[in-house]
């Protein structure tokens, strides 16, 4: 059977360590209700499957919570079309599943080296009248920390210990607006094998950014800089 | 960092990192350049021909080898080598060449992030060069046949 002209056919990964190997379930959803990825998966989960593990949240592409791969390409399922009749979606790649199509995000997170405020001080203006509690607290930011851009690394798909495009541009990031920042640790953070000199310039990582951070150019930029500080003598890791 | 909580979560199990899916077992998920950009193309075709110009370069050595064998075993080896279909291998060895280094060249210009912002006009200007280069080479082994 496949879908027709009113349905669309979703092929979706399914994986629980108690039921074995992986496998995908296929499901027929109405076109009238898969607008987005999102919406067809969120369809099957209240008709179809509900025990269909998904991770997601505004439905606007800020939060980064749906990152997944649709016909084996990276993007977020709140914002990505059905625009084919059989969509194959997939959990992104390099990092553990959990469970269907969540992802355990500790293993992308672990790659920021330990100077990266995950949360960092408010820079709110004193006078500012903000909630109580948020005042301490901001997230960081254009990263939304979707880990699309460590999926469709391909040097992120044969060394796990290559840090990955996100933690990279966070890192030049930083040397572009200090704040106050240990720019030598970081510099020397990156100035590994396994960190920006890794990286093999497929751009793929900027492609697949859905909010514009473009992590290839900031490590060729991070680059510049290590090599910069190594001809004039001042390496960070030296 | 409390997705698993421990043995007497009943959910832990389910929660427990399962597999990390790749485009391809080991390097071929390099290769998976589905819907890929430039960049990636770029990339995946740097690695087939350093491999091949790494084979190439054996293959030289083990031709050249052919001189210890004398002046006969060399004129046989050329006569083979100037048929067409061995000249249709030379252009493939230029193209992996032509290839190889002006890519080569486009990654170190974006790598030391002098063009960071450009790589994409310079691979498609690099790879005109190396286009007019190859046809060049192309109608100058066929008119030395």
């Amino acid at each position: 059977m496949s879908a027709t002209a009113q349905t669309r056919r979703f092929r979706v990964y399914r994986y629980a360590r108690e039921d074995g190997p992986a496998r995908f379930d296929e499901f027929d959803v109405p076109a009238a209700e898969a607008g987005t990825v999102l919406e067809g998966l969120r369809w099957i989960e209240v008709h179809g499957d509900p025990s269909l593990a998904i991770r997601h949240s505004c439905f606007h592409a800020s939060c980064g919570t749906c990152g997944v791969r649709v016909n084996g390409r990276e993007g977020l399922a709140c914002v990505t079309p059905v625009d084919t009749d059989t969509v194959t979606v997939e959990p992104v790649a390099n990092i553990p599943v959990l469970a269907d199509l969540v992802v355990d995000m500790r293993a992308f997170v672990d790659r920021y080296p330990p100077q990266h405020p995950l949360l960092r001080d408010s820079e709110a203006r004193p006078e500012a009248d903000v909630p109580e509690g948020i005042d301490a607290y901001e997230r960081f930011e254009d990263c939304i920390e979707c880990g699309l851009c460590l999926s469709a690394c391909p040097i992120a798909a044969t060394d796990d210990r290559y840090v990955g495009p996100a933690a990279l541009a966070w890192a030049q990031r930083v040397l572009e607006e200090p704040r106050g920042a240990d720019v030598d640790a970081i510099l020397a953070w990156a100035d590994d094998e396994h960190g920006a000199w890794q990286c093999h310039a497929a751009f793929q990582c900027t492609e697949a950014c859905p909010s514009e951070v473009f992590p290839a150019q900031r490590i060729m930029k991070l680059r510049r800089e290590l090599t910069k500080r190594r001809l004039s003598g001042s390496s960070p890791s030296s | 960092m409390s997705a698993v909580r421990g043995p007497d979560d009943p959910g832990a199990v389910r929660r427990a990192p399962g597999p990390v899916l790749r485009k391809g077992p080991g390097p071929t998920a390099w290769m998976d350049v589905r819907r890929g950009a430039v960049g990636h193309w770029a990339f995946s075709l740097n690695r087939v021909t350093g491999l091949g110009l790494v084979f190439y370069l054996y293959l030289h050595l083990a031709v050249l080898s052919m001189l210890l064998r004398g002046a006969g075993a060399w004129h046989g080896f050329l006569r083979v080598a100037t048929t067409p279909a061995f000249l249709g291998l030379d252009v493939l060895l230029i193209f992996g060449l032509l290839f190889h280094g002006l890519n080569g060249l486009r990654v170190a210009l974006v790598g030391t992030g002098l063009a960071a912002n450009r790589q994409r006009a310079l691979f498609w200007s690099l790879m005109t060069v190396g286009a007019i280069a190859l046809i060049g080479a192309a109608l100058h082994l066929i008119g030395s046949e």
